[in-house]
């Protein structure tokens, strides 16, 4: 007996506000707790709220040691009568703000924090790869090449051998990163890069050399999820949630990953929609690393699978051109905050469709798309998920 | 006998007058020890732990634990040790008559001929030959084989072949007379054993071991500097130690010898 | 193609010795039956009893149909090289220094996919030859080698990392006085080992063989008597920094258990030969080996046992003899974990009786002494840990893990 495929239900009434970026730091002493508290306070200043309206919150974060959401509602002096910890990686963005959506349609909520955030110590990034996952534990760490570089470089050297991809054309992606990124001044990285000198950086695992690689650092990302008519009370602008896909543990019989689960799913995400991937206006993908962006432009639909590079070569992909995409820099170019990570392009993605997003902003954004991809478990990432949104003027 | 005179020798001997010649292989885990047939129950050598050494195992004090059998290094023998003289009253060494543990010694030396042939056996003419020269030997004497075996390297000391030790000794009929006609109250040797290395071949076997101790006498091996000592007027201290019906023991044999 | 490695040159007293790092050591419990079957060199992997899929990482319940029956099988080793890469700038500290380090993803003939280390004769879209081996923190990593021989294939620098090679390497066999002792130091020499230091205790007694060992050339005789720990200090004060692999070749057999003998003498000798001997041979040398384990070319790598298989099971005929090998297996086991952060492996070669004279009324099969020497250089070679020689051994462990309670029964005959 096969299980019957239903319609799944709209987000008719759902939205998103209050984007809020807290600025990265390389390293900070400050604890996970800090940055999201950073994070909630801004939420409540910038939606005129007092922190007692806040009835759900959502949280995502690899350093807050023996603290769960549960913990921060106290910490925070927070009531909610919605909670969910988000275990998700560069994932965690998307399913916040699935799980949230419904939680604020049935009314069991009416205005969700969603919030990132993770502290950046010296060792904070090892601590974090040692106890990442017991399939990495197991059978990845033991091989030395220190969490996700090794595996992601495995991935990036089949897929490139499969499509014939050479390191110039995953270098186009870093590159016009960058140039976006010198636009935004809360990005890591202020200096300009060439493709030659994206070509000439030292390798790290080879294929991934240095410009493939994020710096981990320490920051918070939020936004708030409510319904429409709650927005309006409040006099905050807001865009809609037009449809979302996740998918996990996609294609477990490719033997090497050359697909995320968007590729599942996609079709389901522009459907609902009611869009196709020419209406958009701008695009924020998952870069960590540049190869699984160019992944996501096929599983996205933007070009057909092993045309990816064709793609990148044939679009120019900073903020004035063709294709905007990763506007504010993409966390290669501003940095990787833990799970904010996750929520770096979605939070992005919400300022370019409410016109906010001031140095970075795509003219007359309207239509926005955000992936998140992460938890590489062993020898491929588990989890993807994309969102679509539209901006008041849409 | 007058205490003035034993305060006369603690005088000499503190001047020198009197030597005191030490007749004792340092013990050591390394020395030779008696090889058996492995059938039997062997031996155990010498072994020295150490406890502490002024360390957290003891900060002030160094000491060892010492383990050896009764018979290694340089031993005494009581009539205990052999079958022959298992009935004997006062057999072991903490029954034997304290007043043995000091007696004068005869000193034979058959070096020049234990270093042609190492099998070279002490026997009655030799002995007579020594008497003719040094006077008879008196009763309850030590009698000591000096062989000069003990300047060896280790190797040629034991002098293991594949039919057995060959080290010099006396032959059975000695041992007897020196017994009985002599009335020694001990033989001493320079080698493994108060026997010949051979001596499992002879009849009786070990005729020392047989004679000595089946007439409740005593042994002593493993002597050295047997070369300092005049063939006669030596006075030898032998105390084992007191172990609870022991057969033997190793212990500081050391000689009295007069300076002039 | 690898080069041959050069012999080492003489350390410079000046530097300072590198130490010991260690790969990550964890692991869950149910990846120990990798290590298990690293220690005995063979190729595992769980396979569900239910539908027969290989899977991998080892799990708690099949990918495929969710049974929790996942036993751990020997499985075939072929698989396809599917993509490598070489990490440059390792984290971790030990991989940092050997860095340049490669690894890959295999795809197994039946099934599952591994990350591995590589050999360097290793090369995208070839078959290529899988095996777990003991890596510098003792547990089991999976290794890739071709799957055809090549030159000098041994001397590749990752997979000298889990083995212990005698070659270039200097060796002490603690007892030359036995057959197995003598045999050892040949098939040493056969292997490559730079230096092979005989020990000998009581040199005053001579013992069969004495002849030709003295006639061998490129070894040192030296005095050792494990039993005495002056003995064996003397002999670490003179060349402990120098012993890169020791193998432990103390023998005291004899046949008897409780009740057929009088007393305690040779149960004593036994102890005092097998177990304190074992202690004073640790004591001495593994402080120095612990400390080299990274120290170049030829580092300390290894310390092995020649164990009775009656260590394992007890055999009222040589009863005495079998505790006391208990004794030392149950030690032997302490100095591995405190050997490990040195990244000294400890190897036991179980063995049945031998055919020397203590196990004369033995009937066959027996093992030749030369066997074991074999044996000894082979487990070196391949990083095992726990090796069995000869029939009886492997019987004996075969029927141990099926039921100890009938082989207890049927060694009382």
């Amino acid at each position: 007996m096969t299980v019957e495929k239903t319609q799944r239900a709209s987000y008719d009434g759902v939205v998103m506000a209050v984007p809020v970026t807290i600025p990265y730091m390389r390293y900070s002493i400050e604890s996970a707790q800090w940055w999201i508290g950073r994070a909630l306070s801004a939420l409540v200043a910038q939606a005129g709220i007092k922190s007692l309206d806040i009835d759900g919150l959502c949280v995502s974060s690899f350093t807050l040691g023996n603290d769960s959401g549960v913990g921060l509602t106290q910490h925070f002096g927070l009531c909610v009568r919605w909670l969910d910890t988000i275990p998700l990686g560069g994932a965690s963005a998307i399913a916040a703000v699935r799980k949230a959506a419904r939680a604020v349609q049935a009314r069991d909520a009416d205005i969700v924090a969603c919030v990132a955030g993770d502290a950046n110590h010296v060792d904070s990034f090892r601590q974090t790869l040692e106890n990442f996952s017991r399939f990495n534990q197991d059978a990845v760490y033991p091989y030395g090449a220190g969490g996700a570089n090794a595996s992601f470089a495995l991935i990036a050297r089949n897929y490139m051998r499969t499509y014939g991809v050479t390191r110039e054309d995953v270098g186009r992606i870093a590159v016009a990163q960058r140039a976006n990124a010198l636009r935004n001044p809360n990005a890591l990285m202020k200096t300009p890069l060439s493709i030659e000198q994206y070509l000439a950086a030292r390798p790290i695992s080879d294929p991934i050399h240095l410009f493939d690689c994020v710096m981990p650092c320490a920051g918070a990302e939020a936004f708030l999820v409510m319904r429409d008519d709650t927005a309006a009370s409040l006099g905050l602008p807001a865009a809609r949630v037009l449809s979302t896909i996740e998918r996990h543990n996609a294609f477990a019989d490719d033997p090497m990953q050359l697909r995320g689960g968007w590729a599942k799913d996609i079709g389901e995400l522009y459907a609902m929609a009611g869009v196709t991937p020419d209406d958009l206006d701008v695009v924020q993908t998952y870069d960590d690393y540049p190869v699984i962006t160019m992944m996501q432009f096929e599983d996205l639909g933007f070009c057909k699978k092993g045309e990816g590079a064709a793609f990148v070569r044939e679009h120019d992909l900073t903020i004035d051109g063709d294709f905007p995409h990763n506007t504010s820099g993409g966390q290669l170019s501003v940095g990787q905050a833990g799970a904010a990570g996750a929520y770096l392009g979605l939070v992005e993605g919400l300022r370019q469709v409410l016109g906010t997003a001031g140095p970075t902003q795509v003219k007359a954004a309207r239509l926005a798309l955000a992936s998140g991809f992460g938890m590489i478990n062993y020898d491929r990432g588990l989890a993807s998920g994309a969102v679509i949104l539209a901006g008041p003027a849409r | 006998m007058q205490s003035s005179n034993l305060l006369e020798l603690a005088g000499a001997i503190s001047s020198g007058a009197v030597r005191v010649v030490d007749l004792t292989f340092t013990l050591s885990p390394d020395f030779p020890v008696i090889v058996l047939p492995p059938e039997f129950s062997p031996a155990a050598p010498v072994r020295i732990q150490e406890l502490s050494r002024y360390d957290a195992r003891g900060p002030a004090w160094y000491w060892n634990n010492v383990s050896f059998c009764e018979h290694t290094g340089t031993h005494f023998d009581a009539p205990i040790h052999w079958f022959t003289g298992k009935d004997l009253p006062n057999n072991a060494v903490d029954t034997m008559p304290p007043k043995d543990m000091l007696a004068p010694a005869c000193v034979i030396d058959c070096s020049a001929q234990a270093k042609q042939d190492p099998d070279f056996l002490l026997t009655i003419p030799v002995v007579e030959a020594w008497e003719a020269q040094h006077g008879r030997i008196p009763e309850r004497n030590w009698v000591l084989l000096r062989t000069d075996w003990s300047k060896k390297g280790w190797r040629d000391y034991a002098n293991l072949r594949d039919d057995g030790a060959h080290t010099p000794g006396p032959n059975p009929a000695v041992m007897k007379w020196l017994v009985e006609q002599r009335g020694i109250i001990g033989f001493g040797t320079e080698t493994i054993g108060t026997d010949a290395g051979q001596a499992g071949h002879f009849d009786p076997p070990y005729p020392a071991h047989h004679f000595l101790h089946g007439a409740g006498r005593y042994g002593l091996q493993c002597l050295c500097n047997l070369d300092q000592l005049p063939a006669k007027g030596a006075v030898i201290i032998a105390s084992p130690l007191k172990i609870q019906n022991g057969s033997g023991s190793p212990l500081r044999v050391i000689a009295l010898v007069s300076s002039s | 193609m690898i080069n041959p490695i050069d012999p080492p040159r003489r350390k410079n007293p000046l530097l300072r010795t590198r130490l010991p790092a260690s790969p990550p050591r964890a692991r869950s419990r149910k990846s120990h039956g990798f290590t298990r079957a690293a220690a005995e060199g063979r190729f595992m992997l769980q396979r569900c009893a239910a539908c027969n899929t290989f899977a991998y990482p080892a799990r708690d319940a099949c990918p495929s149909c969710l049974s929790a029956d996942l036993p751990f099988v020997d499985a075939p080793r072929r698989g396809t090289l599917l993509a490598e890469t070489t990490a440059r700038v390792p984290s971790d500290v030990y991989f940092r220094e050997r860095a340049p380090w490669r690894i890959g993803l295999v795809k197994m003939d039946c099934g599952p996919t591994i990350v591995a280390h590589l050999h360097a004769d290793c090369s995208e879209g070839a078959p290529v030859r899988m095996s777990f081996q003991l890596d510098k923190s003792g547990q089991a990593v999976a290794f890739a080698r071709p799957e055809e021989e090549t030159p000098n294939m041994d001397d590749d620098r990752q997979w000298r990392e889990m083995t212990a090679d005698p070659k270039f390497r200097r060796v002490l066999v603690t007892n030359g006085r036995s057959a197995i002792g003598l045999e050892t130091v040949t098939a040493l020499q056969a292997a490559g080992a730079k230096t092979v230091f005989v020990g000998v205790a009581e040199p005053w007694r001579p013992f069969a063989g004495e002849q030709h060992l003295r006639k061998l050339d490129g070894i040192e005789i030296v005095a050792l008597d494990a039993s005495d720990e002056k003995s064996v200090a003397n002999l670490a004060a003179d060349i402990g920094g120098k012993v890169d692999i020791l193998i432990n070749t103390t023998e005291y057999i004899r046949p008897g258990g409780v009740l057929d003998r009088k007393g305690t003498a040779i149960a004593r000798e036994e102890i005092d030969h097998a177990y304190l001997g074992f202690l004073n041979l640790a004591q001495g040398f593994g402080p120095a080996m612990r400390m080299r384990g990274a120290d170049g070319v030829n580092s300390s790598a290894a310390w092995v046992n020649v164990l009775s298989v009656y260590a394992l099971a007890n055999w009222p005929a040589y009863g005495a003899y079998s505790a006391s090998q208990a004794a030392c297996l149950s030690l032997s086991h302490c100095l591995r974990a405190e050997l490990r952060p040195g990244g000294v492996k400890l190897t036991n070669l179980f063995t049945g009786p031998v055919d020397t004279e203590w196990f004369q009324m033995v009937p066959p099969p027996k093992v030749a002494p030369r066997a074991i020497a074999q044996a000894i250089v082979a487990a070196l070679k391949s990083g095992l840990e726990d090796v069995y020689v000869g029939d009886v051994a492997e019987e004996i462990r075969q029927r141990l893990a099926a039921n100890p309670k009938a082989l207890e029964r049927e060694l009382d005959r």
